[in-house]
């Protein structure tokens, strides 16, 4: 008797809530030794498609209390315990078994709970009233600055993805994210485990292909209003220069220079993404 | 007193009444009676020319280039300045260096703040000088020099002066450190009340500076240079260098600039942006606004004229955030426009020296010429033009307090920053078409809101893409509250503490 031959999977990112292959029907192979999968090899209309799932999932989000943003992004953990050991596996595909992928897992369900405990407390440290020398009651508020598209780097690739995405979803921002190009799988995981938590579809678009394909149109997208990359030299340059077309707030951190992931989580990452908002008004009878 | 001989005169006319038209009096009396003239005689000590402010000491620019300052007023002669190159701008860089690395970084909080409070403290006792100097090299009325610009100039460094030894409570669980030197470049609306927001925070965050004032409006910030020096400033900690685009560009550009500011148009903003690509310089960018103010039937229409005017004709119209949209609930919208017109006919258009002027003068004939230009497309595009019918000042750069009704989304009025005494209305019927119309524009830099229902301002205010919103009050301006935009208006906070942490780095 034959063994069983295991059902394999079709890796197909995540965007507006579905599961897609790209547009141009491109995939690109990864392989551990032997083959392992087709990935999507993403295009500039995958990226608008997102981008158009971003928008119409944005105001719903943003709309979202606190409470509710924090409730769901702590099932988004409860989703990704379930499924630890998955992840490894897909964290170790291509490390050259360097890292410790259990550790980056576990790293990684922590700051999922780091931030879920932000959504609702944020707010009282960011903004402010306002003691103007003037009979008005004035006071500073946050909100968040819209589509943010982040690239994520090789290392890393469920850890530093996630890192980079979570803060920016934390204040009601909705994401536009290109994985890791060389260690895509996770991303792909993290797409499936996306869809069973209670983040509304398009809230976390997930795609995946060719840094220098993708890398430009992110970059100079109009209604992409923010950007959080690990990029090198030539990619920072270009990601400022085009941002500065439509006056995008753009983070980056050098690709060149090793980060430590497993401490990166900050209530500036979170400030990064978001506007402040000044409304005043008269006091008076 | 047209309408007292159909209705007794105590009763309050009804809402019905109120929205067919204004029920003030009319207190137009048209030329029978003049306003004497009323200027204010205080002495601006104006130099006949100014150098570079490098090092504490004023220079002569290197290559020795100077250029005239006029009076936008009567377009007499003021001063000449010095004319900074790349060596100068060099020069200043490495003099704030050299003060950073010896004298200011060494210094506790409490001293640096000392300053800052002598600062705040000779400008006071010197603000009717300061204020006549601005309105004669600016253009903008006495009144508004001094009463708002001289006094909120005081107040942002007496603000910032206290935040110098607390900077620990900054940043929420960080510490922070100041960038060490940073470079600035600043407008010519607002020439001394900008350099104080820009200055202040910086100074207390512990940073030096490399400033250029716009070139057109110099003189209160040299004038602010002697301020320094009585107050016994460090050299070197402040050095101000004047000039046009190319001087900015070398300011915007030094290595020595770990961080810039920059505030005027979203053109030379993106400009900067571009050339600073991938130098990892940080920024911060305060840029052009299309304002929208929003007019609901049930506001207290009398408080929204006044609000309207002061937020469109404040300083000649020359503020980025100046509401120059005026979107009126579409049942109200014929009464706002015959209110509005008669508004206008009491402003007083003029000497930007007399006390009695409402609007001063256009700041350049640049402007002035731009101001022109769009003002004819409107008439071109279909607008209907109302100009008050009043007598300008043969010389100098006035124009005429401008509203365009019958304006669509898509006049180039409606979209382009006019930065004019100008303004543009458009109608709406529903909350909903409201925020759709005022949120389409690149720009978001502030925004209008004028109702009686307290829920509808907070839901509008929370709608608008705007960095700041007025409601029931317009361009009101406070060192702690943060200002600045959103969108295509810049990024980064001037005022407050949001705005202080623009100037600090997180350790």
């Amino acid at each position: 008797m034959t063994s069983r031959l295991p059902i394999t999977k079709t890796p197909k990112c995540y965007v507006g809530g579905a599961f897609i292959r790209s547009e141009s029907a491109r995939t690109y192979a990864i392989r551990e030794g032997e083959f392992v999968a087709n990935i999507p090899q993403c295009t500039r209309k995958d990226v608008r498609n997102a981008v158009e799932s971003a928008a119409k999932a944005g105001p719903g989000w943003q709309k979202r209390s606190g409470y509710n943003r924090g409730q769901i992004l702590y099932r988004l953990g409860e989703m990704l315990e379930a499924r630890k050991a998955e992840l490894a596996d897909a964290v170790s595909l291509g490390s050259n078994k360097t890292g410790n992928p259990t550790k980056e897992v576990e790293a990684t369900l922590d700051r999922i709970l780091y931030y879920a405990g932000w959504t609702d407390k944020y707010e009282q440290l960011l903004g402010s009233v306002n003691p103007v020398a003037a009979p008005f009651f004035n006071f500073t508020v946050t909100e968040p600055t819209g589509i943010c598209g982040v690239i994520a780097p090789d290392d890393s690739p469920l850890l530093a993805l996630l890192s980079l995405i979570l803060p920016i979803i934390t204040s009601g921002n909705v994401v536009v994210a290109l994985a890791s190009e060389t260690r895509p799988y996770p991303a792909i995981l993290l797409g499936e485990i996306l869809a069973t938590s209670d983040l509304p579809g398009g809230t976390v678009n997930l795609l995946t292909g060719f840094r220098k394909e993708i890398l430009p149109t992110i970059a100079t997208h109009e209604h992409i209003r923010g950007i959080s990359a690990v990029a090198n030299p030539d990619e920072r340059k270009l990601l400022h220069t085009a941002a500065a077309d439509s006056v995008k707030r753009v983070h980056t951190l050098p690709s060149e220079s090793p980060h430590d992931w497993l401490t990166a989580q900050s209530l500036q990452a979170i400030a990064n993404f978001i506007e402040f908002k000044t409304v005043w008004h008269p006091i008076g009878a | 007193m047209k309408t007292s001989t159909t209705k007794p005169a105590a009763s309050r006319p009804s809402r019905a009444s109120r929205s067919r038209g204004p029920s003030a009096r009319e207190l137009i009396f048209g030329d029978l009676w003049e306003f004497d003239p009323a200027p204010e005689t205080a002495d601006p000590h104006i130099r006949s020319s100014y150098g570079l402010f490098i090092n504490g000491k004023f220079s002569p620019a290197r290559k020795g280039g100077s250029f005239p300052s006029i009076s936008p007023g009567n377009e007499k002669k003021l001063t000449y300045l010095a004319l900074a190159d790349a060596t100068d701008v060099d020069a200043a860089y490495s003099a704030a260096s050299k003060a950073y690395e010896k004298v200011w970084s060494k210094l506790p909080g409490n001293e640096r703040g000392k300053f800052l409070y002598r600062i705040a403290r000779l400008l006071q006792d010197r603000a009717r000088e300061f204020a006549v100097a601005e309105s004669l090299d600016g253009g903008k009325p006495i009144k508004e020099s001094r009463d708002f610009d001289v006094p909120t100039a005081a107040a942002h460094f007496f603000y910032h002066a206290g935040w110098a030894d607390k900077l620990d409570h900054l940043a929420p669980g960080r510490q922070v450190a100041p960038y060490g030197v940073v470079g600035q470049v600043i407008p010519w609306n607002f020439p001394l009340l900008m350099l104080a927001w820009k200055i202040a925070p910086a100074l207390a965050a512990g940073n030096c500076i490399v400033i250029k004032p716009a070139e057109t409006t110099s003189i209160t910030a040299l004038k602010l240079c002697e301020v320094f020096q009585e107050a016994g400033l460090p050299p070197g900690v402040v050095n101000v260098v004047t000039g046009a685009g190319e001087t900015g560009a070398a300011v915007m550009s030094h290595p020595l600039a770990s961080k810039v500011a920059f505030t005027g148009s979203t053109e030379v903003g993106k400009a900067i942006m571009r050339s600073l690509a991938g130098t990892g310089k940080k920024m911060t960018m305060e840029l052009g606004g299309k304002a929208a103010n929003i007019v609901f039937e049930d506001a207290p229409l009398g408080q929204a004229v006044e609000g309207i005017i002061n937020g469109i004709f404040f300083n000649q119209g020359h503020v980025c955030c100046a509401g120059s949209r005026l979107l009126v609930q579409e049942s109200i919208a014929d009464d706002m426009l015959t209110r509005l017109k008669l508004r206008m006919q009491s402003l007083r258009v003029g000497d930007p020296l007399d006390k009695n002027t409402d609007i001063g003068a256009i700041n350049s004939k640049e402007q002035l010429t731009r101001i022109s230009e769009l003002v004819k497309s409107g008439v071109a595009e279909g607008a209907e033009l109302y100009q008050t019918p009043c007598r300008l000042p043969s010389k100098g750069f006035y124009f005429p307090p401008s509203i365009f009704s019958k304006v669509t989304q898509s006049h180039r009025i409606a979209r382009e920053e006019i930065f004019g005494p100008v303004l543009s209305i458009l109608t709406f019927r529903t909350p909903e078409e409201a925020i759709e119309k005022a949120n389409n524009t690149a720009y978001g830099l502030s925004a209008g809101v004028w109702t009686d229902k307290g829920s509808r301002i907070l839901k509008m205010a929370s709608q608008l893409k705007a960095g700041v919103v007025w409601a029931n009050t317009y361009n009101k301006f406070d060192p702690s509250s943060p200002f600045g935009g959103y969108k295509e208006s810049g990024f980064g906070r001037e005022g407050g503490r949001q705005g202080l942490l623009d100037y600090c780095k997180l350790l």
